[in-house]
């Protein structure tokens, strides 16, 4: 689906990220974990053609990601950013309609319509169609971005979704929910990228976890394989206990004592 | 709206200071067209309508159009609603090349040829709009992207410069070039003639054609750049095609007819409050609305004081700025909940 060859990317005299690879599959759930500053923006961004890479190749379903047209990649894959202000005042159902604007020319067609309706039921904002989005809570906003961004690529089973820190400023039910709707999309084939910050959050949702430490990666691999003490210490610089839990697999991590308390 | 817009053409083509009522003007119409052979009307009453009031009426809807378009584009552009055309330059450019004009009294441009000659007043102020606007533009292009910010920062540095310069010239003007430069910048439709709208109509026509296009890409824009460019709009060629068409609009219905203000700030405006935000519904609707309230305003200028006429621009201002505040208060309301 995705396939990432020694990425390179300098801006400036600054390499923010150093040749990097891997590969993310069709339904497959991929989170990122690093950081601040460790250079998931900056891949994300690279990941979505925001940016052009020094060096190195991001091949998309088989073809450079460079040689799509924009208006080609817009159907196959789609994007979910962190910030979601926006000035001038759209309705919800207009907002979620230009998730559509890739499929139609000037007039959307009944299946745009039929699709808009689907993904609003689905991120359950179909109460909200009237709303003026500027009104809304930062969690209904957040859910009505996601609607526009799957009603992108809905007809597309096999295609991209990246979340920016899908879960940032929910609260712990929508950050659930927000996982589990993530968790649901890579079950029916899509291939889902996202940056998280929660390391269980992304043990219990995530299929591959990529962790990432000043460009360059420090472990990718099954949650299990690569959730240990030394791999999150050497990404966030910070130690941990493990610690297994019953039903779950992957063990959940707690922050340890603090090192130099006396 | 365009029934709105049809009323007030025929409307405005029938007062004035000869009357002529709404029979009579299908009558001279369908004469001259070959359709009827009615009569019933004066001689007097053809040519008035022929010769001073139908381009009169026809360019006020022509530049309505055009400032209200590209009010609305710019808006989108910057995802601002209290952005304006003149904000990036256009005006104060093209009002600077014209002061320009008319004060150095530019003997090169009176001794071209007499038609040109005509032109000169106006095709120095499209230049200037163009000479400010790329400049503004060149400046906050990095690295490929338009930065808007920058473009807005860049507008401001260019007003205030273009300003003290034409402040500057305005203070070398003769008293005859002064009443000359104040009613420019008061703006008129006054100079109206088949040739001006001749002149005009490609410069609007190809914007109300073009920009609708783009309504589309502009609602997505208002989400943010990287998330238009998510949804496969070219952001960069987006910018740089809206930037020149309504500097196209812009440009030249200042150089015909002066500075009027306004209409680009509160047309798109009034579309938004009552109806949707919706850019494929604004930006047409501006085009429509921009075309019948200029084409109203100039109506009142003209007959508010006869004989005399009132500058179009103070009639626009006047009604313009309690609309301005509004939106401003209501704005200020908004954002205190």
């Amino acid at each position: 689906m995705i396939e990432v060859n020694e990425l390179t990317y300098i801006i400036g005299r600054r390499e923010l990220l150093h040749r990097l690879s891997f590969e993310a599959k069709s339904g497959e759930l991929l989170a990122i974990l690093g950081a601040n500053g460790a250079g998931k923006s900056t891949l994300m961004k690279l990941l979505c053609r925001e940016i052009l890479p020094s060096h190195g190749h991001i091949i998309f379903r088989g073809k450079q990601i460079q040689h799509y047209k924009l208006s080609e990649l817009a159907r196959q894959r789609a994007v979910l950013s962190q910030q979601n202000t926006i000035s001038v005042s759209f309705k919800v159902n207009e907002l979620v309609m230009m998730g559509r604007y890739p499929h139609f020319e000037q007039v959307p067609a009944v299946r745009d319509i039929e699709v808009v309706h689907l993904a609003m039921e689905e991120t359950g904002i179909s109460h909200l169609s009237l709303r003026d989005y500027n009104t809304l809570s930062g969690g209904e906003q957040q859910r009505v971005q996601l609607a526009r961004v799957l009603a992108q690529v809905y007809d597309c089973p096999d295609a991209c979704l990246f979340l920016d820190e899908p879960t940032n400023g929910l609260d712990l039910l929508y950050q659930q929910q927000m996982m589990e709707l993530a968790r649901r999309l890579a079950d029916r084939g899509y291939c889902v990228i996202c940056i998280l910050h929660d390391i269980n959050f992304a043990s219990r949702f995530a299929d591959k976890i990529l962790m990432l430490k000043e460009g360059k990666k420090v472990a990718m691999g099954s949650p299990v394989e690569v959730i240990s003490c030394e791999n999150i210490h050497e990404t966030f610089s910070i130690n941990v206990k493990l610690m297994a839990c019953e039903g779950y697999s992957c063990p959940l991590v707690i922050p340890a004592m603090i090192q130099n308390r006396l | 709206m365009t029934v709105l817009l049809l009323g007030t053409v025929i409307l405005s083509s029938c007062i004035g200071a000869v009357k002529i009522s709404v029979p009579e003007l299908l009558a001279i119409l369908g004469n001259q067209v070959g359709i009827t052979s009615l009569t019933g009307f004066k001689a007097q009453q053809t040519a008035v309508l022929l010769n001073i009031r139908l381009p009169r009426v026809v360019l006020g809807v022509l530049i309505g159009a055009g400032l209200g378009i590209s009010g609305a584009a710019v808006q989108g552009l910057f995802r601002n609603p209290l952005a304006e055309p003149g904000l990036i330059g256009i005006s104060s450019g093209a009002s600077l090349f014209a002061v320009l004009m008319i004060v150095l009294e530019v003997g090169v441009f009176r001794s071209l040829s007499g038609r040109i000659g005509s032109y000169a007043l106006s095709l120095a102020a499209f230049a200037g709009a163009c000479i400010t606007t790329s400049i503004v533009y060149r400046l906050s292009v990095r690295n490929g992207r338009t930065v808007t910010t920058t473009l807005l920062l860049s507008g401001i540095a260019i007003n205030a410069l273009t300003g003290a310069l034409t402040g500057l010239l305005t203070y070398m003007a003769t008293d005859e070039q002064l009443r000359t430069i104040t009613f420019w910048n008061l703006g008129s439709l006054g100079g109206a003639s088949w040739a001006t709208v001749t002149g005009l109509l490609p410069f609007i026509l190809i914007p109300v054609a073009g920009l609708p296009m783009m309504a589309k890409s502009l609602n997505a824009l208002g989400l943010g750049d990287a998330e238009a460019l998510h949804m496969g709009v070219d952001v960069r060629k987006l910018k740089r095609m809206i930037i020149l068409m309504a500097t196209m609009a812009v440009g030249a219905s200042v150089a015909v007819a002066g500075l009027i203000g306004f209409i680009g700030l509160i047309v798109p405006h009034i579309l938004r409050m009552t109806f949707t935000a919706d850019n494929r519904l604004v930006i047409p609707g501006s085009a429509i609305l921009g075309a019948v309230l200029l084409t109203l305003a100039d109506l009142l200028a003209r007959t508010i004081v006869v004989p005399a006429e009132l500058p179009i621009g103070i009639l626009t201002a006047l009604i313009g700025t309690p609309v301005f505040l509004y939106i401003i208060i209501t704005e200020r309301n908004k954002n205190k909940l």
